[in-house]
């Protein structure tokens, strides 16, 4: 069986839509479903009677229909009736689309849950909203045996692969270097204190990051202390002046620094005095301002750790090529569940088509 | 002889299974860069029970704890070290401890079969019947694998701080535990480790203080000296004034120092007790 040919038999798996691979942000926008939610799309592609099966997944990287549709011109009509909804016009949909069949599409849904298709190589945030979108679609009717199968294949897939090899090891955004950094100095963020000293946007990004994986001691200190309240507020964290700093500094174990402050605003005796009311406990030092907000001379003192914007974008780099080298043990892993679970997928297919009508269950609740 | 092994032979075994362990815990790293946790700590776990059998049937035919020549005091303080990683290392058995502590009983059983001099004789009837001594004896003993297994985790503070100082933070780092883990566990350990030999001396007290002869003075002032070391460096480390790489190269050179103190307590244990070649204690021949 061919799987490029457009026209081959009824009762086929396809995937179609656009990613980051195949189209520019600026398409992507435009293809998001922004102002529509999943359910008009749901009730668009459930018009189609010769669309047997299907689930939407759309995030700010791809916007994918997984289905399975009696014949290829079923397929055109789903993607014509998604234009119109969308307002986009189909033959400008042609340039930038990501168009599979048969195992193709199997593989690229594989791919796709393990992180191996994401801009940001190895994610795993892809995989909660791939299973939030099959959710959804089982919620609504919409999947039946080949997309349950399929689905749910995928997302054992995606943990074999995660847990069998290193594509999710390592993080590779600078916040998430500096939150693992933290893991390894304090062990757990549950009782860790954080002043993000500054309101710029990568400190922001990296105060996010701690709340995200478990901080709840945040402090934020800015020159403007409206601003400062403003971003605590969103943190769930206190605000104080930017001059209590250094009074203050023996309080925290991490302090993120990304000011645009001229010079240096922690130098050595402060950082040293802070160390002589906390001596036990291990301070954690982050820089991300530009000039440097931190004498490097603090390094020097004992139990404090003092780690700048390249120091934390070299260990990024470290870990996506480290990720990097993991594709291909990945894909091979991959391949071959792929090749096994189109082998079943065609006996279900063949069965659909056998039976004269859609797959079992489709468009019923599972 | 259990199960037609004679002790000597589970001790070998022990020590196999220990060294198993490392070599897993090494090959393990080399090839797919992290510990094998759960299968060291399951050799780990073999080791120590072969180890029981082999000390369990040296302590049936004394009759006591078999504590009573270099070899059994060296086996005894490994299998003490196993005994507290079994017991925390659940907590860190993804990490490399598993790995540390294998390597540390591996080398020390290996070492101590392999002497033939350390089981060449024994001393008998070491503790003349009287279970409060040899109490006082494996207390005092258990406490030293205590301390090594502090030894084991300051070790790896040393690596962890380097790695965190130096930045060089992936392979075999990343699978150390957290400074403040480390740093936490390091002085429970010692807590644990003065507190036991403190209770072993103090048991031992009541009896010197009857009879003051009955303890060379190369004993009494080794042992005391390590006790003293070691609270004095606890202290320290509650005033904050130990604290970090220096708290950490100090236990390891205190762990240094206590083993040191093995040879001349040994030697100058029951000065009066003629040493029994093996056989005439019931054990099996080298």
């Amino acid at each position: 069986m061919s799987h490029d040919d457009p026209t081959h038999g009824a009762g086929d798996l396809f995937v179609i839509g656009a990613t980051h691979r195949t189209a520019p942000l600026a398409v992507r926008e435009q293809l998001a479903l922004v102002t529509k939610s999943p359910a008009v799309v749901h009730a668009e592609l459930a018009a189609i009677p010769e669309v047997r099966e299907f689930t939407v997944l759309s995030t700010c990287n791809r916007l994918e229909f997984y289905g399975v549709a009696a014949d290829a011109a079923a397929v055109e009509r789903a993607q014509a009736a998604f234009c119109a909804l969308q307002g986009f016009e189909p033959a400008e949909f042609q340039k930038f689309r990501l168009q599979l069949r048969g195992r193709d599409a199997v593989l690229h849904l594989l791919e796709v849950a393990s992180g191996l298709d994401s801009q940001m190589l190895g994610e795993t945030e892809i995989f909660g909203q791939v299973k939030e979108a099959y959710a959804a679609a089982q919620a609504g009717g919409f999947t039946g045996a080949v997309l349950n199968r399929v689905f749910q294949k995928a997302f054992q897939a995606a943990k074999h692969v995660r847990t069998h090899t290193a594509i999710t090891a390592g993080q590779v955004s600078v916040a998430n270097v500096a939150v693992d950094l933290a893991l390894t100095i304090f062990g757990s963020l549950a009782e860790a204190r954080i002043l993000v000293l500054g309101t710029g946007e990568i400190g922001e990004k990296t105060a996010r990051a701690f709340k995200s994986r478990g901080a709840t001691g945040l402090a934020v200190a800015s020159r403007r202390l409206e601003r400062a309240a403003e971003l605590a507020a969103e943190l769930g964290a206190t605000a104080f002046a930017f001059e209590e700093r250094a009074g203050r500094l023996a309080d925290f174990d991490v302090v993120v620094c990304s000011t645009a402050a001229p010079a240096a605003i922690l130098d050595r005796t402060v950082a040293a005095a802070a160390m002589r009311r906390r001596p036990a406990r291990p301070l954690f030092l982050i820089d991300l301002a530009f000039p440097r907000d931190i004498d490097p001379a603090v390094a020097e003192l004992e139990n404090v750790f003092l780690y700048n914007l390249d120091d934390l974008a070299k260990i990024a780099e470290e870990n996506r090529v480290a990720r990097e080298a993991e594709i291909s043990r990945c894909r091979a892993l991959l391949e071959e569940r792929a090749g096994t679970l189109w082998r079943h997928v065609e006996g279900l297919l063949a069965g659909g088509r056998s039976a004269g009508g859609p797959t079992q269950a489709v468009r019923s609740p599972v | 002889m259990l199960a037609g092994l004679t002790d000597r032979q589970w001790l070998w075994g022990a020590a196999g299974f220990y060294l198993a362990g490392l070599l897993l815990g090494v090959v393990s790293m080399l090839r797919s860069g992290k510990p094998s946790g759960v299968a060291t700590y399951a050799l780990l776990v073999v080791g120590y029970l072969a180890q029981f059998v082999g000390l369990g049937l040296r302590g049936r035919a004394e009759g006591g704890c078999p504590l009573g020549n270099p070899l059994e005091i060296c086996q005894f303080t490994a299998w003490s070290a196993i005994t507290l990683y079994l017991a925390i290392g659940v907590t860190f058995r993804s990490s490399l401890l598993g790995t540390f502590t294998a390597t540390f009983a591996a080398g020390l059983t290996l070492l101590s079969l392999a002497v033939p001099a350390w089981d060449a004789t024994r001393r008998s009837h070491i503790f003349g019947g009287n279970p409060w001594i040899e109490f006082h004896a494996a207390l005092a003993l258990f406490s030293y694998g205590v301390f090594a297994l502090l030894a084991l985790t300051s070790s790896m503070f040393l690596l962890r701080h380097y790695s965190l100082k130096s930045k060089h933070l992936g392979g075999w780092f990343s699978f150390l535990p957290s400074i403040l883990d480390l740093d936490h566990i390091g002085v429970r350990l010692l807590v644990a480790g003065v507190v036991l030999l403190g209770a072993a001396l103090a048991v031992g007290s009541v009896y010197w203080v009857r009879d003051p002869d009955s303890v060379g003075v190369l004993k009494l002032a080794a042992t005391v000296a390590v006790w003293a070391a070691y609270t004095v460096a606890l202290g320290l480390r509650w005033r904050s004034r130990l604290l970090a790489r220096r708290f950490a190269w100090t236990c390891l050179a205190l762990f240094a120092a206590a083993l040191l103190s093995l040879g001349p307590v040994d030697s100058s244990r029951h000065p009066d007790t003629d040493p029994s070649p093996r056989r005439a204690a019931g054990l099996s021949p080298r």
